[in-house]
């Protein structure tokens, strides 16, 4: 079964912890200690990267079968079982996450000064914890997983974030705390149902009754919307991404908001195929609001963090748009938004990041004429505008594009609002370029600001590599999951065409 | 070969863009030129090859998207259509980068103003050779970028900002449309690969979607994406405000090449559109419209380039509604000759603006013809070819566009006959007051820029003579082919007249007058020009004054900026203010009532976090844990 011949997934989720033992561990005064920190963080996440390329290399595609799997049991009397994998669907989250990490670390390199080694402890148990989620085949262990990424980033938010960071930090944890308590419930009734937790063996059972059905989404809902995050329970996420310090929102932007998508895709769709397809109105609803409205409200900030947030929620509704048309071009559009949404947002919050580590503001109104003294800056930012705006040839055209089209089928009108972020998203993203890069240098002290440094290219390298590759070649991403949303596709369409069981537990 | 047509002009704009610092001005730019000759020679032999040599072929590259039944790659189509466009762009792309060496030798950065530039012909290439829907907007919305770019190149002026971001948002309007019009062409033929979709257009004719034909939905959804490219009436707006960008830009992208896009995407769809016979005469009245409007704005405009925009402008509208009464080819002609007069319009106004300092406002300008002889010589050929004069190279693609019209024998089509008969008396009217009052007259610049008018540099008067032989020539020339006899052969099969179509025969059988019509008025407008402006000066003011309501009217461009400002802009500004202090602050924070116990309990969090000990945390999480096992017992032992 284990392609890699020997416990990967396993060693992917838990170097990262080991490491941050070890950095716990180094004793001595505070500057060798921040060093050996910043340096073991940086390996040890190197280490995982370059290890999580072997699911890249040797991913079976033809298949949409779980692979990599390692399975002990843990609590079997329970049927809670140690249980992890991927499949298409989950393989390149778990590459994301492995990815931006490092990008984190070395990008927090000189601006984080104060407790460094709690601050890198707690990247690599945030790296743990969400490659955790995304290989967790049983639902309790996801759980565990998917709770605990919380922790850290509630540290990360709490302890190195802005002026307002305590607020920011509550809000960010209990909005998403009070969904998962529900989705907890959720977990306990169908773990009652069945007698196990084990999502394979989840998926082999027959459907559950659709009144079940229905109480189940609306539990897995509260707590996936507020993660995506869906209108309207998204205001903690820019108040988050304002007050979290620059790495803090490339892997909550990045990563910790797929976390809600990847729930859907993988327990909402296959689990609850009625409800999904009863609910699917109600979801397209909430996602054009959430395009247009979030798209307006971007349009009105004066922070550029607090910009971006508000286009990460407009382009999350378009994923959420995609993962309900039920056909192959919206469901890949939308697993494909997500990845390309991690890159390219979280490479905009780095631009933003280079900005404020230099004047310490991400206030809009206090920059302008950035291109005269940075122009290398200037171009990179240009391309991830652009590829945020979704311009063909860039990253985020081919989820967008894709979304749309599968929405069509659906409906026009959901097409319509979908493509109306196109108009919007190009003008709150080039009305946020003008003001901050072209225009008149009009303060001083902005007249001496560097451009890139060595680091800062080697941390944006890899991104633009990757937006302008996804773009151009998107197959050798699309082909990942191709299969396993194909199957998914099947299995939904033969749910619904089977004659529903009256509403009752055997 | 055809490979190099297209990717030369990226290999200059890669070098240009990352290098440009490390290679110096001169060799950047002079690397970027050479990279735009050798695609011009390419473009040519293919076009020797392909066009004249029959011998249509597409060059593919590699699988984009897979995904279902999607499936399109990026692929080089080479038809008779594309390689004429291939050919045209290449070559006039050419010639103003090597006016640009000139133009722009004074500009502070000038590797980035040629890697746009190259940029911009790549991008225009991948456009017109693309295989598929989706290719082309990948071109599309690479030029819209460029465009974006050059507009706003001098990025330290407000208006120039301004005006790039308008370019590319009112193009956003009309992608929107675009994009839509893709779903709905995969949705109905299950490809966006040009030769399945004509294929299957027959068999398709008769599908509806929600109640509608589907071919007409899609005719009409990507036209709007063509008007928002090619500045129809109602997504104009941009056009004019984009000639803040520098000359040689407006000569390339807002004349010659980029806004004809929707022309080509609407003769590249010919075969589809021959079944949406309603979206065609929707064509028909937005360009004859177009074709008018733009006229009557451009005969008071006082900016050099403006009037020549509004020109364009109109010129579009031309070709729009010969697409519209079926004559693709006619409006594919009037295209070519139109990129080869108007580019060297621009190129000349760009001349007449260094000589002059920088002014670009005609009332501002006069007397200046001896001192700039061939930049007023070129100017003089360029408006001929304009005006439809005869010989000139508009005066074979015009005529055989109102013919065109006046033959399609339909209330759209002689409707486009009637405005197009008043657009080509106010187009030739125009031309000559915009002469007349930059080149005759007393000056009326002061002395010291007057001291100052100096005829340009070779290399900037290279590219004008070569255009303006092409201004004379190309019409005579390429005639036959284009529109001739023998017009089947050409084309071979790369536009589609459907069974019923006989306009390109019925145009040539048109009355004496209607050929004759389109010079008279020609003549008459010049004429008009010479009477108000030459000799009675004092006539025109007289006139603004006594019709003071149509003047303003005219001189404000219909008002259509204010207009899109009060219904869009500003509302649109409101309501994000709105729903971001009201809905996003006030009622969504506000109804967990969680903003003042979030604070409560923040302040109470604070002391603890500001000990933040790691430990803590995770001890916090093993309750978690411990609270979680708990449930499931009792779960369990019910």
């Amino acid at each position: 079964m284990n392609a890699a011949g020997f416990p990967l997934l396993s060693l992917l989720t838990f170097l990262p912890l080991a490491g941050a033992v070890f950095i716990m561990s180094v004793r001595g005064d505070d500057a060798t200690v921040a060093a050996n920190a910043r340096w073991t963080a940086l390996w040890t996440s190197l280490l995982v990267f370059a290890l999580s390329l072997i699911l890249w290399f040797r991913f079976d595609t033809s298949t949409a079968d779980f692979q990599f799997v390692e399975q002990i049991d843990w609590l079997p009397e329970f049927g809670v079982g140690y249980h992890m994998g991927v499949d298409g669907m989950s393989v390149l989250f778990v590459l994301l996450s492995t990815l931006l990490t490092p990008l984190c670390i070395l990008a927090s390199w000189e601006s984080v000064q104060t407790r460094v080694r709690d601050y890198m402890i707690a990247f690599l148990v945030l790296e743990t914890m969400m490659v955790g989620m995304f290989c967790a085949l049983d639902f309790i262990l996801f759980y565990i997983f998917f709770e605990a990424v919380l922790i850290p980033m509630f540290l990360i938010i709490g302890v190195w974030g802005g002026p307002r960071r305590v607020y920011a930090a509550f809000k960010f944890f209990l909005y998403t705390l009070l969904g998962s308590v529900l989705m907890l419930l959720a977990i306990l009734a169908i773990w009652y149902r069945f007698g196990t937790t084990d999502i394979p063996t989840l998926f082999a059972q027959p459907a559950l009754p659709t009144s079940w059905q229905a109480w189940i989404f609306f539990a897995f809902l509260a707590s996936f919307a507020v993660k995506v995050p869906m209108w309207p329970v998204h205001t903690w996420l820019p108040d988050a991404h304002v007050e979290a310090p620059t790495a803090g929102s490339v892997i909550l932007a990045g990563v910790l908001l797929k976390m809600g998508g990847y729930g859907f895709l993988r327990f909402s769709l296959p689990l609850l195929p009625n409800a999904s397809a009863e609910f699917a109105p109600l979801i397209f609803a909430l996602s054009v609001i959430a395009v247009v409205y979030t798209s307006l409200v971007a349009l009105a900030q004066e922070d550029m963090k607090k910009l971006i947030a508000y286009s990460s929620v407009a382009h999350m509704g378009i994923v959420t748009i995609g993962l309900f048309t039920f056909n192959q071009q919206g469901l890949a559009g939308s697993i494909f938004q997500m990845l390309s949404h991690g890159v390219v947002s979280g490479a905009l919050f780095l631009c933003v990041g280079v900005l404020y580590d230099r004047v310490h503001s991400r206030e809009i109104a206090r920059y302008g004429g950035v291109a005269k003294i940075m122009p290398s800056y200037a171009l990179v930012f240009m391309l991830f505008t652009m590829a945020s705006i979704g311009l063909p040839g860039t990253a985020g055209f081919v989820g967008e594009f894709l979304v749309i089209v599968g929405a069509w089928h659906a409906s026009p009108w959901l097409a319509f609002g979908a493509a109306l972020g196109m108009i919007l998203g190009a003008c709150y993203m080039l009305w946020l370029y003008r003001r901050v890069i072209f225009g008149r240098i009009t303060r001083d002290d902005l007249r001496a600001l560097l451009d890139l440094s060595p680091r800062e290219y080697a941390v944006f390298a890899p991104l633009i590599l990757l937006t302008l590759w996804m773009g151009v070649y998107p197959q050798s991403f699309l082909s990942f999951f191709e299969v396993s949303v194909a199957a998914l596709i099947q299995r939904h369409e033969a749910a619904l065409s089977l004659p529903r069981l009256a509403g009752i537990a055997p | 070969m055809f490979v190099g047509a297209v990717f030369f002009p990226l290999l200059g704009a890669t070098l240009a863009g990352f290098f440009g610092r490390w290679l110096g001005d001169k060799v950047s730019q002079w690397i970027t030129v050479a990279c735009m000759v050798l695609a011009a020679i390419c473009g040519v032999s293919a076009f020797a090859q392909v066009a004249m040599g029959h011998a249509p072929t597409t060059v593919p590259i590699v699988t984009w998207m897979d995904v279902g039944s999607l499936e399109f790659s990026w692929a080089l189509r080479y038809d008779t259509l594309s390689v004429m466009m291939v050919a045209m762009v290449t070559c006039i792309s050419t010639l103003i980068h090597l006016y640009s060496v000139g133009y722009m030798s004074h500009d502070a950065t000038i590797p980035r103003f040629f890697a746009y530039l190259s940029l911009f012909t790549f991008m225009m290439l991948m456009l017109v050779t693309a295989d598929n829907l989706v290719q082309l907007f990948f071109g599309w919305e690479g030029v819209g970028l460029a465009s974006y770019l050059l507009i706003g190149y001098w990025y330290e002026r407000e208006s120039a900002n301004r005006a790039a971001m308008k370019a590319f948002i009112v193009n956003r309007v009309g992608d929107l449309f675009f994009t839509l019009g893709v779903a709905l062409t995969f949705w109905t033929f299950g490809t966006v690969e040009f030769p399945a979709i004509f294929a299957a257009v027959p068999q398709h004719a008769n599908d509806t979607f929600m109640g509608i034909r589907s071919l007409e939905l899609i005719g009409v959804l990507l036209f709007l994406g063509a008007c928002g490219k090619s500045a129809q009436i109602g997504l104009h707006v941009w056009l004019p405000d984009a000639m803040e960008g520098p000359t040689p830009v407006s000569a390339l992208i807002h004349a010659a090449t980029m806004v004809t896009a929707g022309v080509f995407l609407m003769a590249r769809m010919s075969p589809l559109m021959e079944y949406a016979p309603v979206a065609l005469t929707v064509v028909t009245i937005v360009g004859a419209t177009t074709a008018l409007f733009a006229a009557t704005i451009g005969c008071v405009q006082n900016d050099i380039k403006r009037v020549i925009a509004y020109s364009t402008c109109s010129q579009l509208g031309y070709m729009f509604f010969a697409v519209g009464v079926g004559a693709y080819q006619g409006a594919v002609f009037h295209l070519f000759t139109h990129a080869f007069f108007k580019a060297l319009l621009f190129l000349g106004a760009g001349s007449v603006i260094h000589a002059m300092s920088d002014e670009q406002d005609i009332r501002r300008m006069g007397g200046i013809w001896t001192k700039i002889p061939v930049t007023y010589a070129v100017m003089w050929i360029g408006s001929l070819a304009l005006a439809g004069v005869p010989f000139f190279a508009g005066y074979y693609s015009k005529d055989f566009v109102l013919e065109a019209a006046y033959a399609a024998h339909s209330g759209a089509g002689m409707y486009a006959f009637a405005c197009g008969i008043v657009a080509a008396f106010l187009t030739a009217f125009y031309s000559w007051r915009l002469i007349i009052l930059t080149f005759h007259g007393t000056p009326r610049a002061d002395h010291h820029t007057m001291e100052h008018v100096h005829e340009s540099p070779l290399v900037m008067l290279i590219p004008l003579l070569l255009l303006a032989a092409g201004a004379i020539l190309t019409g005579y020339l390429f005639a036959p082919l284009f529109i001739g006899h023998h017009w089947q052969e050409f084309w071979n099969g790369a536009i589609v007249n459907g069974e019923h179509n006989h306009i390109m025969h019925a145009a040539h059988e048109t009355p004496e007058w209607v050929g004759l019509l389109p010079t008279v008025v020609g003549v008459a407008g010049i004429a008009l020009a010479y009477a108000l402006y030459m000799f009675f000066p004092e006539v025109p003011g007289r006139l603004a004054r006594s019709f003071r309501g149509l003047y303003l009217f005219l001189l404000n461009k219909w008002y259509f900026d204010e207009l899109y400002d009060a219904i869009f802009v500003r509302p649109t500004r409101r309501l994000a203010m709105f729903l971001w202090k009201v809905g996003d602050a006030r009622i969504i924070d506000g109804v967990p009532n969680g903003a003042a116990a979030l604070s409560v309990d923040a302040s109470r969090g604070l002391v603890r976090l500001q000990s933040g000990r790691v430990a803590s945390y995770a001890f916090a999480m093993l309750i978690g844990l411990v609270i979680l096992v708990s449930l499931f017992l009792i779960g369990r032992i019910r």
